[in-house]
């Protein structure tokens, strides 16, 4: 099938321009420094010299939910960038460059040609992620102790839920503009709409931000499921990739 | 092979094709020519599937590409007017990778691969970054890739017009070999390249085809007598044609910086008159000849007729 000879080609050029070796090191970056921040930073704190009096009292000793909580809101923050920078380019810049009335004048469906990015863009942030996830769970259990294996991966599944609900609409972005500039600026905007919404009081519940704190209480052996979250994740993912095929599919190129 | 009827193309208020009627018969190469703007890069790109017409039928390889476009890829090759190629690939990654996709087995791929780099003299580059290539080498490479899978139709989008003169030739040589092979609709505005391998031309202007013929009959047809003069300086080059362009026997008079084309309607007449007329107008010439008419000659005449109307 034709949809696996360019995913294959889209997992070469992503191993080839080295996109995938830097989402991978920065990820596992992020993976690796969360326990030790959360280790480390109250000591830094309490060797700043000239502290005022009793605040290095008030510092609470480093826990492991310092360790998940700093994780979590590494990819939540660095992590959703990264997704915004390496997918805003990947329909625009074909578009701009010809490369994609190139390669569609040969039997590639529009509707594979996007399906494999998407694809190959969530294999690559799920490995990295995976990469990533082995070394924060490692230096957690030498700093403080073994996070229960289970909830853990529980916590990734939801992190990468909500890394593919931005893949999704990044993709959309830079299908509904020719431009990788135009499509960096829409992608912004949503990333800026998604969060902006995500962060009122009652309707964030249903926006997928839940999940990171759903995940993080799940590892921590606790917590409310957010399964509406979850359900809206998926149904944006649906949404967005849908909606980027119909307008690619009528696009002229 | 290759039909057009009624084709229109709007972007707003430019109507970029305006009734196109095109007619390419199996086997032919096909020059298609057309001052800039005049709509052929808007016809090729419809006709490859990538656009899609306002109004009007259009058919490539017996296939109605308004209901058939989905299967038009594996009968076709597009070349358009600036290949351009995913640039950390190697030419031999990339005509493999195409040939994957038209579903060649793996030998075939290898054979073909190698049998194309070398037909576009890419073998010693195949397996150099094509993110490095030259204009030239990325268009040599396009011709390659649009022969992946011996189509039978070729579109061909300005094809030689980035490569040097020694690259232009052996492309061109290939193009007319292919034509007893597949049907080649050209669009090109190098006219010596067309009149050396399309055996039929269409012009077109302002999105219309003006004639479609073979180029023979299109040369008997059309062609008038034309007459070269290379004047001393520019300012009595303009002075003669003006007094040239009154002559009841001259049909249409171009300057060029020193140079004066003639084209004439009564060439018996031109011969006596126009040397005559120049040394009545004291013009000191530094070449004369009477020229074979070419295609250009045509092309200009025709064209200008449209934009006078």
């Amino acid at each position: 099938m034709n949809f696996f000879i360019v995913l294959r080609k889209e997992l070469t050029e992503q191993w080839r321009t080295k996109r995938f070796l830097i989402v991978a090191a920065v990820l596992v970056v992020f993976g690796l420094t969360s326990p030790l921040l959360a280790k480390f930073t109250p000591d830094l704190l309490k060797s700043i010299p000239n502290i005022p009096t009793g605040l290095a009292e008030m510092i609470p000793v480093p826990s492991v939910t310092d360790a998940v909580g700093q994780y979590v809101k590494n990819m939540a923050e660095f992590g959703i960038l990264l997704v915004l920078l390496m997918s805003m380019g990947v329909v625009a810049q074909e578009k701009e460059r010809g490369t994609a009335a190139m390669l569609l004048t040969h039997p590639v469906s529009r509707l594979n040609f996007l399906i494999a990015k998407f694809t190959a863009l969530g294999i690559m942030f799920a490995v990295s992620l995976a990469v990533a996830a082995l070394s924060c769970w490692y230096y957690t259990l030498l700093l403080f102790t073994a996070l229960p294996l289970g909830p853990y991966l529980a916590l990734n599944g939801l992190i990468l839920v909500v890394f593919l609900v931005y893949i999704a609409v990044t993709l959309l972005c830079s299908t509904l503009v020719r431009t990788q500039g135009a499509a960096a600026g829409l992608a912004f905007a949503a990333l800026v709409l998604v969060a902006g919404i995500g962060s009122l009081p009652r309707i964030g519940e249903y926006f997928p931000g839940r999940l990171f704190t759903w995940g993080a209480a799940l590892a921590l052996g606790g917590g409310d499921p957010a399964w509406p979250a979850l359900g809206v994740a998926a149904g944006i993912i649906v949404l967005a990739l849908v909606s980027a095929c119909l307008f690619f599919e009528r696009e002229e190129i | 092979m290759i039909q057009t009827e009624d084709l229109h193309k709007h972007y707003g208020a430019v109507h970029a094709l305006d009734g196109l009627n095109l007619t390419v018969e199996s086997g032919t190469v096909f020059g298609f020519l057309g001052p800039n703007g005049a709509g052929k890069t808007t016809t090729l790109r419809i006709l490859s599937g990538l656009a899609r017409p306002t109004s009007g039928r259009a058919s490539v390889a017996g296939l109605d590409l308004a209901s058939d476009g989905r299967t038009l890829s594996r009968r076709i090759g597009f070349l358009p007017e600036e290949p351009t190629f995913y640039s950390w690939m190697t030419p031999r990654e990339f005509l493999d990778y195409l040939g994957r996709l038209h579903g060649l087995s793996p030998l075939e791929r290898s054979a073909r691969t190698k049998e194309l780099l070398e037909l576009v003299n890419l073998a010693e580059a195949g397996k150099r970054r094509i993110g490095g290539f030259s204009r030239g080498m990325r268009q040599r490479l396009g011709v390659a890739a649009t022969l992946v899978h011996r189509p039978e139709v070729l579109l061909l989008d300005e094809p030689v017009s980035a490569l040097d003169p020694v690259g232009r030739k052996e492309v061109l040589e290939l193009i007319e070999t292919l034509g007893g092979q597949c049907t080649v609709l050209m669009s090109s505005h190098i006219l010596a390249d067309v009149e050396r391998v399309c055996n039929v031309v269409g012009i077109i202007a302002k999105g219309r085809m003006i004639v479609q013929s073979p180029r023979e009959a299109l040369m008997e047809r059309y062609a008038q007598p034309v007459f070269v003069a290379e004047t001393a300086d520019t300012a009595s080059a303009r002075r003669w044609a003006d007094r040239l362009r009154i002559q009841p026997w001259a049909a249409a008079v171009c300057v060029d910086g020193e140079i004066v084309r003639v084209t004439v309607k009564d060439i018996a007449q031109a011969r006596k008159e126009l040397l005559a007329s120049a040394v009545a107008q004291e013009i000191v010439l530094r070449r004369y000849e009477e020229s074979r008419p070419s295609l250009e000659d045509v092309f200009l005449q025709l064209v200008n007729k449209e934009a006078a109307q």
